[in-house]
């Protein structure tokens, strides 16, 4: 009788799952389809390209007798299994980039369906129904995995299709696939954890920023005993089942385990919290308002608690990554190959100089993540009516736009000084030479502020003149990111690459500094943020 | 000509004439005029979808009108944006918090960004609406982020008063504490436009009425002008049958049982009808003006055949 009535309390909890996962696919029809396309384009088309590269086996075992030892080059990518053929050389260099785009896929859309619907309300007109207590994580962890699969069918389909073999294939779409359900779980933990969806958002891409680093840095030291780290990261799992280098399936059941783990976790906690609450209780906070009196005090308050948690991430990267690179140049002999692959990630002389060059320039593609994330607050403020009521008072559209412009473009300045100055800590400390290390860094960093600022202006350009659509900046970043990743292994034309700002940054430190393409960036940044200025003043708000 | 108490003489604080506003294919606007004297409490009625909303995000500057001439405290919304936003404060009919501010710090900022807030009339204001201002924003229910948004504009000692559809979602015993409140601004000499379609508020607060459809104003004036362009029911007990009346002008829906009868009748024609009705005999009459709500059910259902061929 009992386990009658558990089995039918178990089947009523996922009630109108079906519904809510169709309800979902609809509202995400442009979403996920964007995903799954850049997705496939990255893999399959590095594959294709790698085929023109490197068509002889001969030019492969080369190229891979070079990156064999380069610890910089697979703190980036990650391990080398069999870099003979082209299946091994694309899951060696795709597979890392592309475990961190399907998470943060993941990550969004689980988050979007469960803790966002939660918070604005939209969860209890549907909790109000006939809907089971567990049928909407059921539903967005469902969207997310069904998605998950597409991707990874697709990509194997896509590599079979340019005559990879389909064993390898199917390991590497598999292996994003796995990774991806195992950040939908953590996901899916995280949106019980807050009452707000930014914060487990935040909470969800931290763990996958650790991911990615405990992984960098477990593959990268393979002399210093610490590639165990590799094992506890859900992408270190991935890039283990070693697609097209005798595929090791059971390792897939890690990342499958982990995500039925956190689901179960998730789906344990759902059932332990009231509607609307997170698992940390809201406190009561001060009855008056000191000192938010201006509109970029509002700004600040709105923004302090994210610039604070990038802040701490750009530190940890910063002393992760300046602490390793000393190691780039005992592992490297320097042959003109190799050169021109350390070259395609950013940097031009030295090494270690081009190891800490390309970290920065990735440094700068993430700090513009955070200038783009707060000028389109602007848009969010918005679209949820809170910009109505700032602006139905004295301050004036351009100094309500400026307060959050001020936090992306002094946020994103900061970002890089922490940014650049732990990485010269680290280095400086190891080397004994911090005294010159620190500042050459520290300014190699803030040269890549203008491009980030660049981006910010693109985001306030499209907010000002075209508000519908000022999501488009997450895409000009994505462009600025694909670009830079992959544009000099595929060999795209110079003029597609000076799209993107962060080709004109100076290659530093190493490089020589050149003020006039900072100057022009400089510029742009200042034409585009007027631009949207007075757009904005222009414009109808709502 | 009213004299506001701020020793600025303005002939209205008001005054739209001709105003279009589009969104799209979406005729939001389509020719809208009101007047809204200083020193008087405006109703602003109208179903959903009237244009009641977009004429008073017109009035704030949010939105820029298409045609037509809006004059608001003398300025222009639009370019004077800034300026005339120190002289009012707004209410909206769906107030959103920021989830992580608590009701006192918003009434605290949006006070401020005005240029200044009562304090001891905040504290009162509190005290009145029964308000709890550390809770956080998240934490309110939709009655309370209404009271958050009407403490704020009520504390700022402002000419004038935006409401949109104010008391949605607040109970009755704080819809009750809002009027008092509103009658108090009134005896201050503030001017108050209040959109609303809850037609007993209307009633009991304000001096002129507007009644906006289809993004025109069908009717504007007084609630006793208006009610003379309506009818009156009549329900009277005769001497004799009422032959003939049915048939006067200005007569309608009659129903006659005996020497009963139930009619509307047009309130410009009442006398005559009057006039037959005691010529009959009359034993009893009940007479009731139309209430707010049937003028309103009126405009309303006029509107309803229009539709049809569109």
């Amino acid at each position: 009788m009992t386990t009658d009535i558990t089995a039918r309390r178990r089947t009523t909890a996922l009630v109108g799952t079906g519904t809510l996962l169709r309800l979902g696919a609809r509202r995400d029809r442009i979403m996920l389809p964007i995903w799954l396309y850049v997705l496939v384009a990255l893999a399959v088309g590095t594959a294709f390209s790698f085929k023109g590269l490197y068509p002889t086996v001969a030019s492969r075992i080369a190229f891979a007798v070079e990156v064999g030892g380069n610890g910089g080059l697979k703190a980036l990518t990650g391990p080398t299994f069999d870099l003979t053929s082209i299946g091994g050389l694309t899951a060696w260099r795709v597979g890392a980039s592309a475990a961190v785009l399907v998470g943060l896929m993941n990550v969004f859309t689980v988050v979007r369906h469960t803790r966002a619907e939660e918070q604005d309300g939209r969860l209890e007109l549907i909790g109000a129904g006939v809907v089971g207590r567990h049928a909407p994580l059921a539903a967005a962890v469902g969207l997310a995995v069904i998605t998950d699969l597409l991707i990874g069918a697709v990509i194997a389909i896509g590599l079979v299709a340019i005559g990879q073999p389909a064993a390898g294939s199917i390991a590497l779409g598999a292996e994003l696939a796995a990774v991806g359900a195992a950040f939908a779980g953590i996901a899916a933990v995280a949106a019980q954890v807050t009452e707000s969806s930014r914060a487990a958002n935040g909470i969800a891409s931290a763990v996958l920023g650790a991911a990615y680093l405990f992984r960098a840095i477990g593959d990268s030291a393979t002399t210093s005993g610490l590639s165990w780290l590799s094992w506890l990261s859900p992408i270190g799992w991935g890039q283990r089942v070693r697609p097209f280098a005798g595929e090791r399936w059971w390792v897939l059941a890690l990342p499958i385990g982990a995500a039925a783990l956190t689901v179960w976790l998730a789906g344990a906690l759902v059932a332990r919290r009231d509607l609307g609450a997170g698992l940390l209780p809201a406190r009561p906070g001060r009855a008056d308002a000191r000192g938010l009196a201006t509109p970029l005090a509002l700004a600040w308050r709105l923004q302090r608690g994210a610039l604070l948690a990038w802040l701490i991430a750009f530190a940890v990267l910063g002393v992760a990554l300046g602490g390793i690179a000393q190691d780039m140049a005992g592992l490297v002999n320097t042959s003109s190959q190799l050169h021109s692959i350390i070259a395609e990630l950013g940097g031009v002389n030295g090494i270690v100089d081009e190891f800490l060059a390309a970290m920065l320039g990735l440094l700068g593609l993430v700090a513009a993540v955070f200038t783009v994330q707060a000028v389109l607050r602007l848009r969010t403020e918005e679209t949820a009516q809170r910009a109505e009521p700032v602006l139905a008072t004295r301050t004036s559209r351009v100094a309500y736009a400026a307060s959050h412009l001020t936090i992306a473009v002094v946020g994103g300045a900061a970002l890089l000084a922490v940014g650049g100055a732990t990485m010269g800590l680290a280095d400086g400390l190891r080397t004994g030479n911090l005294r010159t290390e620190l500042p050459s860094l520290l300014a190699s960093a803030l040269a890549q502020v203008p491009a980030a600022w660049v981006l910010a202006g693109v985001a306030l350009a499209l907010f000002g003149l075209l508000p519908r659509i000022a999501v488009a900046g997450w895409a000009a970043l994505v462009v600025c990111l694909l670009l830079g990743e992959l544009g000099p292994t595929l060999h795209v034309p110079q003029w597609a690459m000076d799209v993107s700002p962060f080709t004109h940054v100076p290659k530093l430190p190493g490089g020589q500094f050149t003020g006039t393409p900072i100057g022009w960036l400089l510029v742009v940044s200042v034409v585009l943020a007027v631009a949207g200025l007075i757009g904005f003043r222009r414009r109808d708000i709502g | 000509m009213k004299v506001s108490v701020y020793g600025t003489a303005m002939s209205s604080a008001i005054a739209i004439s001709g105003l279009h506003k589009s969104f799209g294919r979406t005729k939001a606007l389509d020719g809208l005029d009101l007047i809204v004297d200083v020193g008087e409490v405006h109703g602003f009625l109208g179903p959903n979808g009237a244009g009641k909303s977009t004429t008073i995000r017109v009035l704030l500057g949010l939105l820029r009108s298409d045609a037509g001439t809006v004059s608001l405290l003398d300025g222009d919304p639009w370019r004077d944006a800034t300026a005339l936003h120190s002289r009012l404060a707004y209410v909206p009919g769906d107030v959103t918090l920021w989830p992580n501010l608590t009701g006192g710090e918003v009434i605290d900022l949006l006070g401020t960004l005005r240029g200044g807030l009562n304090a001891k009339r905040k504290a009162e204001l509190l005290e009145r609406f029964d308000l709890d201002p550390t809770k956080k924003g998240r934490g309110y229910s939709k009655g309370n982020r209404q009271k958050v948004a009407l403490v704020a504009a009520l504390a700022s000692d402002v000419e004038l008063l935006l409401l949109d559809e104010p008391t949605s979602g607040l109970d009755p015993l704080m819809e009750a504490v809002f009027r008092e409140c509103i009658a108090e601004e009134r005896g201050n000499g503030r001017t108050v436009l209040l959109s609303s379609h809850i037609l007993a508020e209307v009633e009991a607060l304000c001096d002129r009425v507007s009644i906006v459809r289809n993004g025109r104003v069908a009717d504007s004036g007084t609630l006793a002008e208006l009610r003379h362009l309506t009818r009156t029911s009549i329900e009277a007990d005769l001497a004799g049958p009422p032959t003939g009346v049915a048939d006067l002008p200005g007569v309608h829906d009659a129903h006659v049982t005996g020497n009963r009868i139930r009619c509307e009748v047009d309130t410009v024609h009442l006398d005559e009808v009057l006039r037959r009705l005691t010529a009959i005999g009359v034993r009893g009459l009940v007479s009731r003006p139309p209430t707010l709500e049937e003028l309103f059910l009126r405009h309303y259902r006029d509107e309803l055949p229009e539709e049809v061929p569109a």
